[in-house]
């Protein structure tokens, strides 16, 4: 269980996590995602001790991580960033670690089998390739055997394998009753492995909710319609919230109302409808929906610096 | 898929908590996998013995060709311990990436998931580091005295003994000055981060700024002297010290406070930073 309370954080007077409150549970995979940028790096610092808060708490099963007396034990990460000495090997890597924990190199080596790096395990880190450092990074956060794990955009640089292996590892480690938490870009990523998502844009939470409620909500918000007298229905419909996007042969898109909505009011007009569909919004498109905003505020900050 | 088949994730039977032992296995296991460390640790070898061994070897082929007066300015020991001045480049750099290669591959995050309360790291880096150089240059400082004697015990005024006073506790002690350097930079290093900062910051309290500050008045000068790390520290390895200099063991008092001070702002920043 990560527990995340008013969390803020400022990089001199940048905010890069402001006022974030949100849990992970454990049993299942949990997916953090945002646009690059967004705080999701900032914010599993932070829970790791590697960042001091601004404000607010971050605590791994009720206690903040640098408590622990055994820290390996209690939580295992994947940062984002390159985290391995690139002179040392990883074997060497591992057994560094291992050692502040007394954890025996007969598990070191288990895990150099475990996450595919037998063969290259003697070899300097500095020349592995991307998804064989996303690898060694796994190994070196499953070394304690934690009850957490926190895991930064860990599909970055793996091989289509590689990926299917990281899926089918974290979705078995969440239904041994691990926490899982599992930071993301990709919203198509998130869909193929996490229950629940927490969503976050510019440092805040945006979205706290199981992925089947997510999409629920994301879809059905647009509703396809082809009429003869579309251009009249396009006037009635109009109001506040709601917005119409005309398409070829007499067919809008109307976003805003639901399908009984859109029906109803038709009928009470005799208005002759020969489609009415509510159109499935896909994960990729109600993320990029819901962070829309953000991302273009970001992009006009940029240009404007 | 053979690797999807072999994901579940064997448990760990007893984990054990962190302990400062067990940080300094750790951090003994980190220095002694790098080449950089093999490198430095045999150059400072290879250097501390060679160069005593090649002065010795220049002075006894041209002492006949010396003057009284330059022959009286001569003294043993300073070839003897030539050595501890150039290898002590090479154990300052390693000192430095002991913590820098740490900060600049990204490593110090992995250090501190494992470690999170931080210090005990700094203190496992110090005690390894310093136990690795001691064990090191304690064999090389005796073995360039004892094989610059060998070259130059035909010339009478050039033989010294090692039981004659203050000769040990001076050979020793180059071994001892070189171990403090090496913590020293390495407190350095953990200050600035970088490798190349902490080295350049070494050279400069060690090498620039000491003959900089002639040109301050003479008395400025030698009130300031004794008192630089690099004076303190050469006195540790000083047979025989002037008024204007300290004693070796006050030598050594100074300059071990100055190492401890490198390392007690470290700890402070360590501490409070980010990583």
């Amino acid at each position: 269980m990560i527990e995340v309370a008013g969390l803020t954080k400022d990089y001199g007077s940048k905010r890069a996590v402001d006022d974030l409150t949100f849990t992970v549970r454990p049993g299942v995979v949990t997916g953090f995602l945002g646009p690059n940028g967004s705080g999701k790096s900032t914010t599993m610092r932070v829970i790791l001790g590697l960042d001091a808060p601004t404000a607010g708490t971050a605590t791994v099963d009720g206690k903040r991580y640098r408590e622990y007396p055994a820290p390996l034990h209690e939580a295992g990460a994947l940062l984002e960033a390159r985290s391995v000495h690139t002179g040392r090997s990883a074997y060497h890597h591992l057994l560094a670690l291992a050692q502040t924990h007394g954890i025996p190199k007969r598990r070191v080596e288990e895990l150099i089998d475990l996450v595919g790096l037998h063969d290259v395990a003697r070899k300097r880190a500095g020349s592995f390739s991307l998804g064989m450092g996303q690898r060694l990074g796994i190994a070196a956060a499953l070394l304690g055997d934690p009850a957490v794990l926190l895991l930064d955009e860990p599909v970055n640089g793996l091989d289509p394998e590689g990926i299917q292996w990281i899926r089918h590892l974290l979705r078995g480690l969440a239904a041994e009753g691990r926490t899982v938490f599992v930071s993301s870009h990709l919203m198509s990523e998130m869909s193929l492995t996490a229950d629940h998502l927490i969503v976050i844009g510019r440092g805040r939470l945006i979205a706290d909710m199981a992925v089947d409620e997510f999409v629920r909500q994301a879809s059905g918000k647009v509703v396809r319609v082809r009429s003869p007298q579309a251009a009249r229905l396009a006037e009635l419909v109009a109001g506040p919230g709601v917005s119409v996007k005309p398409e070829a042969g007499g067919v809008i898109e109307i976003a805003g109302l639901s399908a009984e909505q859109v029906g109803e009011l038709a009928g009470e007009h005799r208005i002759v409808l020969h489609e009415l569909t509510p159109v499935q919004v896909s994960l990729e498109e109600a993320f990029m929906d819901l962070t829309r905003d953000v991302v273009e505020f970001k992009a006009a900050e940029v240009a404007a610096a | 898929m053979s690797t999807s088949a072999a994901a579940a994730l064997p448990r760990l039977e007893r984990p054990g908590r962190v302990t400062q032992l067990r940080i300094a296995a750790s951090e003994w296991t980190k220095l002694r996998s790098l080449r950089s460390t093999r490198w430095s640790l045999l150059v400072a070898v290879v250097l501390g013995i060679g160069f005593p061994i090649l002065f010795a070897t220049v002075l006894s082929n041209r002492w006949s060709h010396l003057s009284p007066r330059e022959r009286s300015h001569r003294h043993p020991l300073d070839v003897a311990l030539s050595g501890v001045h150039v290898s002590q480049l090479a154990i300052a750099v390693l000192g430095v990436l002991v913590i820098s290669g740490e900060y600049s591959t990204g490593m110090i995050r992995s250090t501190f998931l494992a470690v999170p309360k931080r210090l005990p790291v700094l203190w496992a880096k110090a005690g390894v580091f310093a136990a690795v150089t001691f064990a090191l240059m304690l064999p090389t400082v005796l073995i360039a005295f004892f094989g610059s004697q060998a070259i130059l015990r035909d010339h009478d005024i050039l033989e010294i003994s090692f039981s004659h006073p203050g000769v040990a506790r001076t050979v020793i002690g180059g071994a001892v000055y070189l171990m403090l350097v090496g913590v020293f930079a390495l407190g350095l290093g953990a200050i600035v981060r970088s490798t190349a900062g902490g080295i350049a910051l070494f050279a400069a309290i060690m090498f620039v700024i000491p003959p900089l500050l002639n040109i301050l008045p003479s008395d400025w000068y030698d009130a300031i002297n004794p008192y630089l790390p690099s004076t303190a520290g050469d006195a540790i390895f000083s047979l025989t010290h002037g008024l204007d200099t300290l004693s070796p063991w006050s030598g050594f008092a100074l300059f071990a406070g100055y190492t401890a001070l490198s390392l007690a702002v470290a700890a402070v920043l360590l501490v409070r930073r980010d990583t």
